[in-house]
C-alpha cells in the first residue's frame, strides 16, 4: 500500500487540467463546483456537528450547567439552522447531483453552467453570514423562527440569519431549475425516461419541491424580517397579524423540504442496491412513480406539524389522512429496495452497508411518523423528544446514511482513487450503532413526555439521556473516520479505475476521474437502465 | 442516577387509557413490520451473497406484488387514521360539563385562576375525576400547555383562546410543561398538577385568602372602567345589553352573524372596532393597553355569569354547571 503506482503520463482530467485558484473559484464545470460544495457542506456539517455536541454534553445532567440558558437555546438553534439550510438541503443534490446529473445522461454539463456557479456563490454567501452570526452573538429562535418570539421578543440577530437562509435557499432554486432543464433537454439520444437511472428520477422530483417550495419559505422570512424590522403588523397579533399563518407558510415548504433531504438519498440507495446486488432494480416504474408522489402528496401535508397549534379539529383530520397518503410511497420503495436482493449476487462494500443501514433505519423513521400522522398520539408527543427521534431517524439515519453511501460508491469516480474498504466498513459499524443508541433512547424519552428545546428536565429522564450521550459520542468518531480516510485516500489510496464496481450506469463508462467534458463523444444508450444481464465484466474491487 | 429507568408514562387521565392503547397497537404493527424488514435485509444478504450466488437472477418485478404492498399498508394505515381521530375528537371537544380554570401564560411562568378565586402561580389543583377544560392565552409569544401524565397538549397562543381539557383518573402530582419554545427560560417554565380527592380539593378551595370569585372581581372592574354606563342591563343604553349574551349568535352591522364566544368578548373589548352589533354606533373606546389578560378573562367570566340562570355556590355546585349556551337569564345583577 505504501508505494502507489501512479500512471507515468497521467490522463488529463477534470481535476489536473489546471491548479489555479482562479481556475476553481471561476470554474463553470459542474463537477468542479460539485468539489466546491463538497468542501463547504462538509466545513458547515462539523459546524452544526460541534453544536450538536456541546447540546449532548449538556444535557448529560438534569441541572443547565455547562452553558447558560441562552447559549443552549443559541445552540440547537445553530445545529437546526445549519444541519437543514446548509447541509442537508445541499448534500446530495449539490453535491452528487451536481457531479452525476450530467454524467448520468450523457451530457457534457448542467443547461446553465453559469447559474450552477452563481449558486454556490449565493450559498456560500448565506453560510458567510451565518458565520457572521455566530460570531456576532448568535440566534436564539430555533430552525423554525416561529412568531411571534422572532419577530419580536427574541434579543438575537434574527435578521442576518435570516438573510442567510434567503440566500441560501435561492441557491438550491438555481440548483433545482438547473437540474430540471437539463433532464429534459440534454439527455443524451436513445436515453428515453423509462431507462433513467432512479437516481435522476429522484433528482427531478427533489428539484420540483425546491422551486415551488422554497420560495414559500423565503416570503415567510423576509415577513418576520420586516415584522421586525418595520412593526409591521403580519403575524404579531398585538400588531394585528396571526402566528398562525407563519406556521401554515413556514411548513408549506420545510414539510416538503423533508422530501428534498430524502428523495436524493432514496436516489443514491437505489443506485448502490442495484449496482451491489448485480440486478436490475425490482419494480423500476414503482419506485419512479413512488418518487414523483412524493413530491406531489408532500406539498399536501403540511400542517400535521399544527395539530396541537389552535388550528380546526376539521383541518386535522384532512392533514392526518393525506399524512397516511404519503406514507404509501416510501413504504413501496422499501419493499422494492429488499425486493431487489433477493436473488440478487450481494457484496457487502461499504456504499452496500450503508444502503442497508439506510434501508432499516428509514423504515424506523417512516414507521414512526406514522404514530405521529395519528392525531390522537401526535397530541401526546408533539414537540417531544419522540419527534427529535423520529426525524433524526429520517435526516440522519436515511439522508446522511444515504449521503456517505453515495459519497464512497461515486468517490473512486469523483477523486480517481479507492476510498480504504475495511476503514469503510468499521466506519459504516460505527455510524449504524452510535445513531441507534444516540436516538433510540429519545422516542421513549418523548413518550414519556421530554419536552424538546429544554436545557434542563426532571432528574427521572437522566438515564436515558446518559444513553443518548453516549451514543453521541460513538456517533462522532463515526463521522470523524471517513473525513480522515478519505482525505488521506486522495494520496495514498488504490488508483481507482473507470468502472470499479462493473456498474451500468453511464457515468462508469468515462474514466475516472473524467476529463472535463465528461465523454470523449456523446455516447447512445440503447439499453435499459441497470441491464446487469448484458454486464460480463466483474466488479475489479473487493 | 440508576435507580429510575422510567419507560412508560404514568397514566392519569380517561384519554390516557385510549392513547395509550393506541400506542399499543401501533407499537404492535410497526414492530413486527420492522422486524420484517430488517430479517428479510439480513438473510437476503446473507444468502445470496456473492460467494454463495455468483449470478444475480434478473427479476424485472410483479405487479401482484406491488399491489400487495401498496394496498396492505394502506389498509392498516386507514385503521391507524380512524382511531388516531376519534381520540383526537374527543380531545378537541370539551365535554360541556367540564369546570373551567383560565391560563395565562406569560415568559417564564404559568397562572391558575379558578374561577371561585383561587390563583395559583405554576402549580394547578384540580379535583379527582371531574372533567376539567382549560381556556388559555399567552401575554406574549407562543406557549404550550402540556401535561403528558394526562396525553394532552396545546398550543397557547397570544391574541386568542385556545381551549383543552382532561378527566383525571388517579390522584397525584404531574408534571406540567410549557412545550412550545419561548425564549430563555423555556426549559423553566414548568409547574405541576395536583389531583385531589373531591373532598380534600374542596377543603383546598375554600380555604386560602380568594378575594371572591372571579365573576365578581369582573363585575367590580366591569363598574370601575365605566362599562356600564351604555352596558346597562335594559335596553336603554348605548351599548347593547350583555345579560344572556353569552354563547348567543349576534347579528353585526355587516349582516354577519358571529357566536358571543369567549374570543368574540376578548376581542370586543380589544378592538370594538372589528365586530360592532347590528343597530348600534361604533363610540366604544379600545381598552387595550387598559386591561391585561388576567383582567380580560375576569371581564369574560362576569359577562359569562350573566347568562347563567343562578350565581353558582362557589363550592358546592360545582358538581354540575350549566351546559353552554345557558338558557336564558332568569334574573339580571
Amino acid at each position: 500500500m505504501a508505494t502507489v503506482t501512479v500512471p507515468a503520463v497521467e490522463r488529463e482530467n477534470y481535476l489536473n487540467t489546471d491548479f489555479t485558484v482562479k481556475s476553481w473559484l471561476l470554474t463553470t464545470d459542474h463537477k468542479r463546483i460539485a468539489i466546491l460544495y463538497l468542501l463547504s457542506i462538509t466545513a458547515m456539517f462539523f459546524v452544526g456537528g460541534i453544536a450538536a455536541t456541546l447540546i449532548r454534553i449538556e444535557l448529560l445532567t438534569p441541572a443547565g450547567d455547562l452553558m447558560s440558558s441562552d447559549t443552549y437555546n443559541k445552540m440547537f438553534s445553530i445545529h437546526g439552522i445549519i444541519m437543514v439550510f446548509f447541509f442537508l438541503i445541499p448534500s446530495i443534490p449539490a453535491v452528487l447531483g451536481n457531479f452525476l446529473v450530467p454524467m448520468m445522461i450523457g451530457a457534457k454539463d448542467l443547461a446553465f453552467p453559469k447559474i450552477n456557479l452563481a449558486s454556490w456563490y449565493f450559498y456560500i454567501t448565506g453560510a458567510g453570514l451565518l458565520m457572521y452570526v455566530i460570531l456576532t452573538g448568535g440566534v436564539d429562535t430555533g430552525w423554525t423562527f416561529y412568531v411571534p418570539y422572532s419577530s419580536t421578543y427574541s434579543n438575537s440577530n434574527v435578521i442576518t440569519a435570516i438573510a442567510g437562509i434567503f440566500l441560501a435557499g435561492f441557491s438550491s432554486i438555481f440548483t433545482g431549475f438547473n437540474f430540471i432543464v437539463t433532464i429534459h433537454r440534454m439527455r443524451a439520444p436513445g436515453l428515453t425516461w423509462g431507462r433513467l437511472p432512479l437516481f435522476i428520477w429522484s433528482h427531478y422530483a427533489t428539484s420540483v419541491i425546491m422551486v415551488l417550495g422554497t420560495p414559500v419559505v423565503a416570503i415567510a422570512l423576509s415577513l418576520v424580517a420586516l415584522e421586525r424590522a418595520f412593526h409591521m403588523g403580519i403575524f404579531d397579533p398585538r400588531l394585528g397579524g396571526d402566528p398562525l399563518l407563519f406556521q401554515h407558510m413556514f411548513w408549506f415548504y420545510s414539510h416538503p423540504a423533508v422530501y428534498i433531504m430524502i428523495l436524493p438519498s432514496m436516489a443514491v440507495i437505489s443506485e448502490v442496491v442495484s449496482t451491489f446486488s448485480r440486478k436490475r432494480i425490482f419494480g423500476y416504474m414503482a419506485v419512479a412513480l413512488a418518487s414523483i408522489s412524493i413530491a406531489v402528496f408532500g406539498f399536501l401535508v403540511w400542517a400535521h406539524h399544527m395539530f396541537v397549534a389552535g388550528m380546526s379539529a376539521y383541518a386535522a383530520l384532512v392533514f392526518s389522512l393525506l399524512s397516511y397518503f404519503v406514507a404509501v410511497p416510501s413504504a413501496i420503495k422499501v419493499f422494492n429496495w429488499t425486493a431487489t436482493m433477493y436473488k440478487g449476487s450481494v457484496s457487502l462494500n461499504t456504499p452496500m452497508l450503508y444502503a442497508m443501514g439506510f434501508i432499516g433505519l428509514f423504515t424506523m423513521g417512516g414507521m414512526t411518523g406514522l404514530y405521529l400522522s395519528a392525531l390522537g398520539i401526535d397530541v401526546q408527543v408533539h414537540h417531544t423528544y419522540f419527534v427529535i427521534a423520529h426525524f433524526h431517524y429520517i435526516m440522519v439515519g436515511g439522508a446522511v446514511m444515504g449521503y456517505l453511501a453515495g459519497i464512497h460508491y461515486w468517490w473512486p469516480k469523483i477523486s480517481g482513487r479507492m476510498y480504504p474498504e475495511a476503514w469503510g466498513k468499521i466506519a459504516a459499524g460505527t455510524i449504524f450503532i452510535g445513531f441507534n443508541l444516540t436516538f433510540f433512547p429519545q422516542f421513549v424519552l418523548g413518550y414519556l413526555g421530554m419536552p424538546r428545546r429544554y436545557h434542563s428536565y426532571p432528574p427521572e429522564y437522566q438515564v436515558l439521556n446518559v444513553m443518548s450521550t453516549a451514543g453521541a459520542s460513538i456517533l462522532a468518531v463515526g463521522y470523524v473516520l471517513p473525513l480522515a480516510y478519505l482525505l488521506w485516500s486522495l494520496r495514498y489510496g488504490e488508483v481507482a479505475p473507470d468502472n470499479p464496481w462493473a456498474a451500468t450506469g453511464l457515468e462508469w463508462r468515462t474514466p475516472s476521474p473524467p476529463p472535463t467534458e465528461n465523454f470523449p463523444e456523446t455516447p447512445i444508450v440503447t439499453w435499459e437502465a441497470y441491464d446487469y444481464s448484458t454486464v460480463r465484466e466483474e466488479p475489479v474491487a473487493r | 442516577m440508576w435507580q429510575t429507568l422510567p419507560l412508560w408514562p404514568v397514566r392519569a387521565s380517561t384519554l390516557a387509557d385510549r392513547t395509550d392503547a393506541l400506542m399499543i397497537f401501533m407499537l404492535a404493527v410497526t414492530g413486527f413490520f420492522t422486524v420484517m424488514i430488517f430479517i428479510l435485509i439480513f438473510i437476503f444478504a446473507m444468502r445470496f451473497r456473492r460467494a454463495r450466488n455468483p449470478v444475480a437472477t434478473q427479476i424485472e418485478g410483479s405487479n401482484a406484488l406491488e399491489a400487495t404492498w401498496t394496498l396492505i399498508p394502506f389498509g392498516i394505515f386507514m385503521v391507524m387514521f380512524i382511531w388516531g381521530a376519534g381520540i383526537y375528537m374527543t380531545w378537541a371537544q370539551p365535554p360541556p360539563d367540564a369546570e373551567e380554570i383560565f391560563v395565562v401564560g406569560k415568559q417564564w411562568m404559568w397562572k391558575f385562576q379558578h374561577p371561585e378565586g383561587q390563583r395559583e402561580i405554576n402549580q394547578m389543583h384540580v379535583p379527582l375525576g371531574r372533567a376539567i377544560r382549560l381556556t388559555m392565552i399567552s401575554q406574549d409569544v407562543i406557549h404550550g400547555m402540556f401535561l403528558p401524565e394526562f396525553r394532552v397538549k396545546q398550543d397557547v397562543l397570544p391574541g386568542r383562546y385556545t381551549t383543552t381539557w382532561f378527566q383525571t383518573t388517579k390522584p397525584g402530582r404531574y408534571h406540567v410543561y410549557c412545550h412550545e419554545y419561548c425564549g430563555t427560560a423555556h426549559a423553566g417554565m414548568i409547574g405541576e398538577v395536583v389531583v385531589m380527592e373531591p373532598a380534600a380539593y374542596q377543603a383546598w378551595l375554600s380555604g386560602g385568602n380568594a378575594e371572591g370569585s372571579l365573576a365578581s372581581t369582573g363585575q367590580k372592574l366591569f363598574q370601575q372602567l365605566g362599562c356600564a354606563t351604555c352596558h346597562r342591563f335594559d335596553t336603554q343604553g348605548r351599548g347593547p345589553n350583555l345579560v344572556g349574551l353569552y354563547g348567543k349568535p349576534v347579528l353585526l352591522d355587516d349582516g354577519r352573524t358571529v357566536t358571543a364566544d369567549d374570543n368574540y368578548i376578548r376581542e370586543s373589548i380589544l378592538t370594538p372596532g372589528a365586530k360592532v352589533v347590528a343597530g348600534f354606533r361604533p363610540i366604544m373606546p379600545t381598552f387595550q393597553g387598559i386591561v391585561n389578560e388576567e383582567q380580560l378573562l375576569s371581564l369574560v367570566a362576569y359577562i359569562r355569569s350573566l347568562s347563567q340562570p343562578e350565581q353558582r355556590e362557589p363550592v358546592r355546585n360545582r358538581a354540575a354547571p350549566p351546559p353552554h349556551p345557558a338558557p336564558s337569564p332568569t334574573r339580571s345583577r
